[in-house]
């Protein structure tokens, strides 16, 4: 039985040398193969005596069976092998760029603009809109300015004609949202206004967002409430400083303007905020009840509340922009920040 | 409205800092611009007298000065000084040794070997002008010796006040002081104005056309006036301060009445009113052909709606707006005729917008003047002026008709509560309105208010709502939040108006979004759209923006051009806006989306071959915009774009917008290198989308077949395409054009396309007859519409 000891452990040490499947397969072959020397081995049982049959059949399937193992050890080595050669010739410069297109972005006055959508849509404001070309009644007189009222000459009008004029505020969409609704009502009305003014601090096109909210219970408070709310939330500062002082609208009384804590400097005074440490960001009030009846709202039944505010001027703040001009150029050094 | 701190803490004075004064005038809506110191710190500066002048021995340009500084037993003090304008007798601020000026120390020293115990001053030395034209003079009567702080009562700031429209009332330090005393609530009493000594009988009749423009008309004359006479130091500063410059002492002292009181006057020179002794003027509307030269130079051409003073002959001023030249007071006048009116805000407001200019007097009235206190002004002014230039005055003329009414308000405590917001007791709301000096009674918690005469903002409930608010303070009216009945805001799926979906389609394909004016160059409604009659402006601010848009490409090629200038060479932009059409003077106004593509189809980069952008590459961008509705494409031709690469949009049957590679000759035009690719959507096709139904299932194999035809040049895809889904077999579920190819080995004129047809039965497998069927069927289909063979 030495010899069969020793075709095994032959076997074995040849296994160790092999380097490749093929070779793999020859030992296989001449071991285990139809010629080989141990099927040779099982086939020559039958020459045996009886007796000793089993025992050998036996010692034959078990040099048998660890010749197997060994030449399956040896071809998951191989593979393994095989397969780290393989990775090693894939491997990429993991740190080359992407490849495609990238994508593009937001123009800032429309992210701010979606922001305050946003926020206010949390609380319960729907969005509306109206139309550029406005008459003179729906600009004007339907908001309690009067033909030859100061508050017109403080507009700077376009003319399209004696009639028509390119809107100078948001504020008409509160007439017509008012006409078509009934309330309660909770809208905002963000929107392109137009002021024949150019210079470093005006630009002859601007954006406004327009807020308007009728109910049997806003007040005053109310009115302070929200825009707290909502400039707090805006700037993600929950302790920004505001003040509301009192000024004058046409459409609203008692009206308001709205201060906050300059953000720029957190009200030390700065060039932005003039060194007075504040920043009038929005005006306001509670609607004048020429405006609600205009609007087709019982006065006495219904108060209402009122703002608009600059969208450029928010931008500004928020993405410290110190050039009102950049918004309309429309550089792409300048928008490719906005992603 | 600009004012001396001094002047109005002598007719009331809060105990507070200026700083907290202007805190609470702007915390109550009488917003501080500014308060400027109205000079620098300095000090050991005191009047001085040049008693006597010596050429200084070793400098030509300097003098050797005995000056007085009002020293024990008239001491004389040496000052060298270089000013030109020295001399002796002259009076002139004088620094002593060791005094600190606002740029530099004095210092005993030697000029050129000459002791100098002292400087004399320039107004730019102190700080008081930007102007160094030699040395300050003082008037003759200034007391040697005197602080020059307090002789010009340089401890004093200026307040700046940014009135609102509404706040007429404050255009006069009186009715400023009224409101600092209602806000701080200090005492203060308005002074009282004596009535002027009438010593002559002359009167000037006037006849006041139009009551209604101007219900009450004070007039006097004062003779003997004399005009040589300088403006008293006091009056001058306070006028300065004011922001209005001295011009004559009749003109000064009017001025200071209205800067005082707020009531704006005018002065005639008596000698140019009218014939001799006519006596007559008239308050009427100017007639057509009517001319005036005005005060400021203009000789303006009446109009009919302008109301004028005038003589039997002519128009005299501009009434509350402005004087004419011809009766102005000038240095010889003698005789003057004062006018002191309360015209009606409706006759002045809109005319100074209309000429072009302003006035102070204008400023005024169209905001409303204080119609009660219009004679007094007279009076106070005719005081100032008998003590000041001498002369006899006349009895006032008066001319009153009906004022504006000042109709009683009912303010009711429970609407205060209710607008405010806050809890407020009767007691209080009566203790505001005193401060406010309002005429009230209350009757069951409902107070009945007379608006004073100088409020012309005070006209209804909430306007003295806002009062309460304004003088309670809006920072004690606290914040809070409303708790309304909650409901969802209803949103529908199928319309969706928001442009924010297809904002990030675009966005997610790789554009940027940017905003351009919406008013732009004629020639880009030429150029882009062929518009020959766009929404022009009446006033455009700048000739290259004079119309509205009806297109937004024009901004964009604008945009491509800034961007190629600023060293980009890819660029793919977008825009959201409303443009304008002009249908015979019924404007249209759209929401449009338009793109503009222009350089490499993706960014330049390793791996991959750089190809320039094709309409195809943009046409994919553009059905993204539909997705899951498909639009349709026709070849068409437009302006802008290249005839055989431009294509219209439809979506359900309706032109939607249109698709194609700028045309070669405006590429040349707007000088760009490489052919862009533009599109432009009406929006409101984009913003409806049917809601998914989804189909069942099929849980059986779908079956593919290719097929390759082969079809003249001219047929386009989309024939093919419609003509095979209309009349496919039901089992044939999606149609994909994969493949298209025409030159080499093609018959010349013709092209081969291939499909790929998916069939699928949601019931069964299906068999090959049934799928060879369909097939032939679409085939056939092909065939004798188009004359399509299969390619072999």
């Amino acid at each position: 039985m030495k010899n069969l000891e020793n075709l095994v452990s032959e076997a074995v040490i040849l296994l160790d040398k092999v380097e490749n499947a093929t070779e793999l397969e020859q030992i296989k072959a001449r071991y285990l193969g139809k010629e080989g020397e141990l099927t040779k081995l099982l086939r020559g049982l039958g020459m045996l005596p009886q007796a000793d049959r089993p025992a050998m059949g036996n010692l034959i399937n078990q040099a048998k069976k660890s010749l197997e193992e060994a030449l399956d050890r040896r071809q998951k080595i191989i593979e393994e092998q095989k397969m780290i050669a393989q990775l090693e010739g894939e491997t990429l410069d993991v740190t080359l760029p992407g490849r495609g297109s990238g994508a593009g972005g937001l123009h800032p006055i429309s992210r701010v603009l979606a922001r305050i959508e946003s926020l206010f849509r949390s609380i319960g404001f729907t969005v509306a809109s109206g139309p550029e070309i406005e008459t003179d009644f729906y600009n004007f007189t339907a908001l309690n300015i009067p033909e030859d009222h100061p508050a017109r000459a403080m507009h700077d009008t376009f003319y399209v004609d004696s009639v028509n004029l390119l809107r100078t505020h948001t504020s008409p969409v509160q007439i017509r949202y008012m006409k078509d609704h009934r309330p309660p009502l909770k809208v905002i009305a963000p929107g392109r206004v137009y002021r024949c003014d150019s210079d470093v601090t005006h630009t002859p096109m601007f954006h406004q967002v327009e807020g308007l909210w009728v109910d049997d219970n806003v007040n005053f408070s109310a009115l302070k409430g929200v825009l707290i709310d909502f400039m707090q939330k805006f700037f993600e500062r929950e302790d920004l400083p505001i003040r509301f002082r009192p000024s004058f609208f046409p459409f609203t009384e008692p009206s308001a303007e709205m201060d906050i804590g300059c953000v720029m400097c957190d009200g030390k005074g700065c060039r932005v905020c003039g060194n007075t440490g504040w920043l009038e960001v929005l005006g306001c009030g509670m609607v004048h009840p020429n405006v609600l009846r205009h609007g087709g709202i019982d006065n006495e039944k219904y108060t209402a509340l009122a703002f608009g505010l600059g969208v450029e001027r928010l931008a500004m703040l928020r993405y410290e922009v110190n050039d009102l001009r950049l918004f309309f150029e429309n550089d792409l050094h300048f928008l490719e920040q906005f992603n | 409205m600009r004012f001396s701190e001094n002047w109005l803490r002598t007719l009331v004075n809060p105990s507070c800092s200026s700083n907290e004064l202007a805190q609470a005038l702007t915390m109550a809506g009488l917003e501080v611009e500014s308060v400027e110191a109205v000079a620098p710190s300095f000090d050991k500066v005191v009047v001085a007298e040049v008693v006597s002048m010596q050429k200084h021995p070793n400098a030509d340009r300097l003098n050797v000065c005995q000056v007085d500084v009002g020293m024990a037993g008239s001491k004389l003090l040496q000052v060298v000084c270089g000013a030109p304008n020295v001399d002796v007798g002259v009076k002139v601020p004088c620094a002593l040794v060791d005094a600190h000026l606002p740029d530099f120390v004095i210092k005993q020293s030697k000029l050129r070997g000459v002791e100098s115990f002292g400087m004399l001053c320039s107004a730019k030395e102190l700080g008081l002008s930007e102007n160094a034209d030699g040395l300050l003079l003082l008037p003759e009567n200034a007391p040697n010796g005197m602080n020059f702080r307090d002789f010009y009562a340089l401890d004093d700031r200026v307040f700046i006040l940014k009135l609102t429209p509404n706040r007429a009332d404050c255009l006069g330090v009186f009715g400023v002081a009224r409101e600092v005393a209602a806000i701080t609530a200090t005492d203060f009493v308005l002074p009282e104005i004596e009535s002027a000594k009438s010593e002559i009988t002359d009167t000037i009749i006037v006849c006041v056309d139009k009551p209604e423009m101007c219900p009450l008309y004070c007039g006097r004359v004062v003779r003997e006036v004399s005009l040589d006479v300088s403006t008293p130091l006091w009056m001058v500063h306070r006028l300065e301060r004011g922001g209005i410059r001295a011009i004559n002492v009749v003109v000064d002292i009017l001025n200071y009445v209205m800067l005082e009181m707020g009531q704006p006057m005018h002065a005639f020179d008596l000698a140019r009113v009218g014939s001799e002794y006519s006596g007559k003027i008239y308050v009427r509307y100017a007639k057509t052909g009517e001319y005036l030269e005005l005060l400021n130079g203009e000789n303006l051409e009446l109009q009919s709606d302008m109301l004028v003073i005038s003589d039997e002959t002519e128009p005299l001023a501009l009434a509350g707006i402005m004087g004419g030249i011809r009766s102005s007071v000038q240095l010889e006048t003698t005789d003057v005729f004062l006018e002191s009116a309360f015209f009606s805000p409706e006759v002045i407001s809109g005319k100074t917008f209309r000429l072009g200019f302003s006035s102070d007097s204008a400023h005024r009235f169209e905001r409303g003047v204080n119609f009660a206190a219009t004679r007094d002004a007279l009076e106070r002014a005719t005081n100032l002026i008998l003590s000041i230039c001498g002369g006899k005055a006349g009895p006032i003329t008066e001319v009153k008709n009906i004022l504006p009414k000042r109709n009683v308000v009912k303010v009711r405590l429970e609407r205060i509560k209710r607008l405010l917001g806050i809890g407020m007791e009767s007691r209080q709301i009566s203790e505001i309105f005193a401060r406010l000096r309002f005429n009230f009674f209350i009757d069951d918690e409902v107070f009945h208010v007379t608006p004073p005469p100088y409020r012309f903002d005070l006209a209804i409930e909430e306007d003295f709502i806002e009062e309460v608010a304004r003088i309670y303070g809006y920072d004690h009216i606290p914040a809070s939040l409303p708790r309304p009945i909650m409901s969802m805001l209803s949103e529908s799926e199928v319309i969706n108006l928001s442009p924010a979906r297809l904002k990030h389609i675009l966005i997610s394909r790789d554009y940027r979004e940017v905003i351009n004016y919406a008013f732009v160059d004629a020639n880009w409604e030429l150029d882009f759209v062929n518009n020959l009659s766009p929404v022009v402006l009446k006033n455009p601010i700048a000739s290259q923006m004079s119309v509205m848009r009806s297109s937004l490409i024009g901004g964009l090629v604008a945009n491509l051009q800034f961007n190629l200038n600023h060293k980009q060479n890819r660029v793919r932009i977008f825009e959201i806006g409303c443009c304008f059409t002009n249908n015979e003077g019924n404007y249209q106004q759209t929401e449009n989306i338009a793109g503009l593509c222009y350089g490499d189809v993706v960014p330049e980069q390793w791996g991959q071959v750089a190809r320039n952008i094709d309409f195809f590459d943009v046409k994919m961008d553009v059905e993204s915009l539909f997705w899951p509705e498909q639009a349709r494409f026709e070849k068409f031709s437009h302006p802008t774009l290249h005839p055989g690469k431009s294509a219209q949009i439809y979506k359900n049957d309706k032109v939607v917008g249109w698709l194609g590679e700028m045309h070669p000759r405006l590429q040349r035009k707007y000088d760009l290198p490489k052919p862009a690719i533009l599109f432009e959507l009406h929006i409101d096709s984009l913003s409806v989308r049917a809601l998914p139904k989804v189909k069942k299932l099929s849980k059986f194999p779908p079956v593919r077949r290719d097929i390759a035809i082969v079809v003249a040049n001219h047929i386009s895809a989309q024939m093919l395409l419609e003509s095979m889904n209309a009349e496919k077999a039901v089992i044939i579920s999606e149609i994909h054009l994969f493949d298209i190819y025409s030159g080499k080995g093609m018959e010349s004129g013709k092209k081969s396309l291939a499909f790929r047809i998916l069939l699928q039965d949601s019931e069964k497998t299906l068999v090959d007859k049934e799928v060879d069927e369909a097939i032939a069927k679409l085939i056939s289909i092909l065939e004798s519409k188009y004359n399509a063979k299969l390619r072999g």
